[in-house]
């Protein structure tokens, strides 16, 4: 029996809703040719879901048939669920028509694996193509890459995506293994170095022709699934650096794993980790924006971050001798350790404070969250805050607020 | 002393440019149509001139940064009460430095034009988001909106750049008037006598056929989409505030 489109795009839908990406920022791609879409600038999230994600992508499977069996995934082939696929047509005509709509950005597409990876590939491809050259779509498109491309496949895909993603799942190779038996972290690390290569030989040559076509201009990403497996935050979060920093990925997701469904390779949880991921999220931007290195954020001895205060507080907890810091000498590195500011007023308070001594009530004017920053900084004419000078101290006292404020919102 | 000019911004610049010509000290500028008259207030009408007015704006060009500039003019749109008083103030302190002072946000009227900018910038992005086109008979995507400031003269280019091979209109139910792409050119229009189905959407019988199936399928979407394993709906409601919903098919 055939599927009819929404009964398609409801259970495809469904599937790739677990891929968390949905950037459509980054890219560079105009609207060059007076045909549909444009590229630039910030990606936009059209709505969310009721779990509180951004909406910013189509995001879809090509198929659910698949012929892997991955633990985690609710499109293994040991899945008794019912499998369905798009046509090439339904995808171009969904996405062109939800664009017109203002509905999306753009397209995520991935797809269960049919017969092997680069034949998967070159069908996701052909989608692609197609909405650049025959619908001349310029919207954002993000394509999946599945496990064990061949270069060749990657290099054609470059051409028309705007993102490629290859996931790595599950942080170590032996826990997916055990999980995944058909792969392997090397057939996922092999496309993402070509990948890397492919970009940044793209823009070597852009600088020399300016005509060279662009080569997945809003670069890559990929999504570990946290919780399924025993690694802790320090190996996670180890692994992501020199994902940033060898692959020189954009963006690394984390997936808070909960069942999707009985498999007994896995462990069995009631809830998604989200504090979790949560904190491995602020650990990851502290990381790229705040100039942290990993080391400061989490180390060996303590390889699971604390679940109850924000990495940055903690890391001021634990380096208490570099406070207070002095907001009107500080450079501005240092002005972005404390807790309870944020990069916007960190970077508000080195402009204000060329024309004058920044006081303290200027700081909260500008943003900073003054219960957590008053114990870490020095303001003229304002002694500090010495009465709770030991990291416990100030760490009971800033969960204490926290808790009342919480308490005096839902009376 | 109140003054009261006709809500234009070239209004408020005359409005400006007379206060340090005639040595005013206003303590209210409002435009006629929110002017509510105080018992012990004298009133003074300003008349605006496009010449005084060009004046002012030269002036603030050569002193501030074209960001800054322009974060002047945005923050105006954002039609919230005493935002004139607050751009008066501020081209008041623009003329007390020699130097340019807007970053120095220790100042009031600097922190309140930058946050005041920040919401215009907010909602801006938020009418690029939750616009939604619908397909009218005549080929022309059509959305009504009604934004919290008035935002339409800076979203037009993003759609143009967007939607350059087709006809659209977004139209601000509030203030009563809208943006056309014609395929060519944007222009502002105005309906006479608008007719709107329940709130203010356009009606269902001016709509291409057909067109009822595409919301049909993106509410599908949206709702294939959430995992509700983890819903969460206070940062759902935190990104996607209740007043937008009317906006958004998926949410009706």
């Amino acid at each position: 029996m055939k599927a009819d489109i929404e009964t398609k795009l409801k259970i495809l839908a469904d599937a790739a809703k677990y891929d968390v990406s949905c950037a459509s920022s980054g890219s560079k791609r105009a609207n060059h040719n007076k045909g549909l879409g444009n590229a630039t600038g910030m990606g936009i999230c059209h709505s969310y879901t009721e779990d509180g994600r951004c909406v910013s992508l189509l995001k879809i499977l090509l198929t659910n048939y698949c012929i892997y069996d991955c633990a985690y995934c609710v499109s293994r082939k040991s899945n008794d669920i019912q499998r369905v696929a798009f046509t090439v047509r339904e995808v171009v005509e969904l996405t062109i028509n939800f664009y017109r709509r203002n509905y999306i950005e753009g397209l995520f597409l991935s797809s269960g694996i049919l017969k092997n990876s680069d034949y998967t590939n070159e069908k996701l491809i052909h989608i692609a193509k197609k909405l650049r050259i025959e619908e001349r779509f310029n919207g954002y498109i993000h394509l999946k890459i599945i496990p064990g491309a061949s270069p060749e496949v990657i290099r054609e895909a470059g051409l028309y995506a705007d993102r490629l993603s290859v996931n790595l799942e599950i942080p170590s190779e032996k826990s997916l293994k055990k999980i995944a038996p058909e792969k392997n972290h090397g057939n996922v690390y092999r496309p993402m170095n070509w990948l890397k290569e492919q970009i940044s030989e793209n823009k070597e040559d852009r600088r020399k022709y300016r005509k060279t076509p662009r080569f997945a201009p809003g670069g890559q990403s990929t999504q570990v699934v946290v919780g399924a497996t025993p690694e802790t935050d320090y190996h996670i979060l180890n692994l992501s650096a020199s994902l940033y920093k060898e692959q020189q990925l954009k963006r690394v997701y984390y997936s808070g794993y909960f069942p999707v469904s009985q498999d007994n390779r896995l462990p069995i949880v009631n809830q998604a980790p989200l504090v979790r991921e949560n904190r491995l999220y602020q650990a990851d931007w502290l990381y790229r924006f705040y100039g942290f290195s990993m080391d400061e954020i989490i180390d060996k001895a303590q390889p699971s971050l604390d679940l109850k205060i924000d990495p940055k507080l903690g890391y001021a907890l634990r380096n208490l001798d570099l406070f207070p810091v002095d907001i009107n000498t500080a450079p501005y590195e240092l002005i972005l350790r404390i807790p309870g500011i944020g990069l916007k007023t960190a970077g508000m308070i080195v402009h204000s404070r060329k024309y004058g001594k920044v006081r303290y009530e200027d700081l909260k004017k500008m943003g900073a969250s003054m219960n957590r920053a008053k114990y870490f900084i020095q303001v003229s004419g304002r002694p500090l805050l010495l009465s709770t000078d030991t990291p416990e101290g100030i760490r009971h006292q800033i969960m204490y607020q926290d808790k009342k404020a919480q308490l005096t919102l839902f009376n | 002393m109140t003054l009261r000019y006709d809500g234009t911004y070239e209004g408020l610049m005359t409005a400006i440019f007379d206060c340090y010509e005639r040595k005013l000290n206003p303590s209210c500028i409002t435009s006629a149509s929110h002017f509510q008259p105080g018992v012990f207030d004298s009133t003074q009408q300003i008349v605006t001139d496009v010449k005084k007015a060009e004046r002012v704006l030269k002036w603030l060009r050569t002193k501030l940064t074209p960001k800054g500039f322009n974060s002047l003019y945005l923050a105006f749109h954002s039609e919230l009460p005493n935002i004139e008083m607050t751009i008066y103030h501020f081209t008041k302190i623009t003329i007390a430095h020699k130097i340019n002072i807007e970053r120095d946000f220790r100042q009031t009227p600097v922190l309140r034009i930058r946050q005041v900018t920040k919401m215009m910038s907010r909602e801006i992005h938020r009418m690029h988001a939750f616009v939604r086109f619908q397909k009218t008979s005549d080929d022309i995507y059509a959305a009504t909106i009604a934004p919290d400031f008035n935002v339409m003269p800076f979203i037009g280019d993003h759609f143009k750049k967007r939607y350059a091979d087709q006809q659209w209109l977004i139209y601000d139910t509030q203030r009563n008037y809208g943006l056309y792409y014609n395929l060519e050119t944007m222009q502002f229009i105005k309906l006479n006598n608008p007719d709107w189905a329940g709130r203010k959407q356009i009606k269902a019988s001016v709509l291409k056929e057909g067109e009822q199936e595409f919301k049909r399928l993106w509410s599908q979407y949206f709702k294939a989409t959430s995992i509700k394993e983890r819903k969460n709906m206070k940062l759902h409601l935190q990104h996607v505030p209740k007043r937008y919903w009317r906006y958004l098919p998926e949410k009706y």
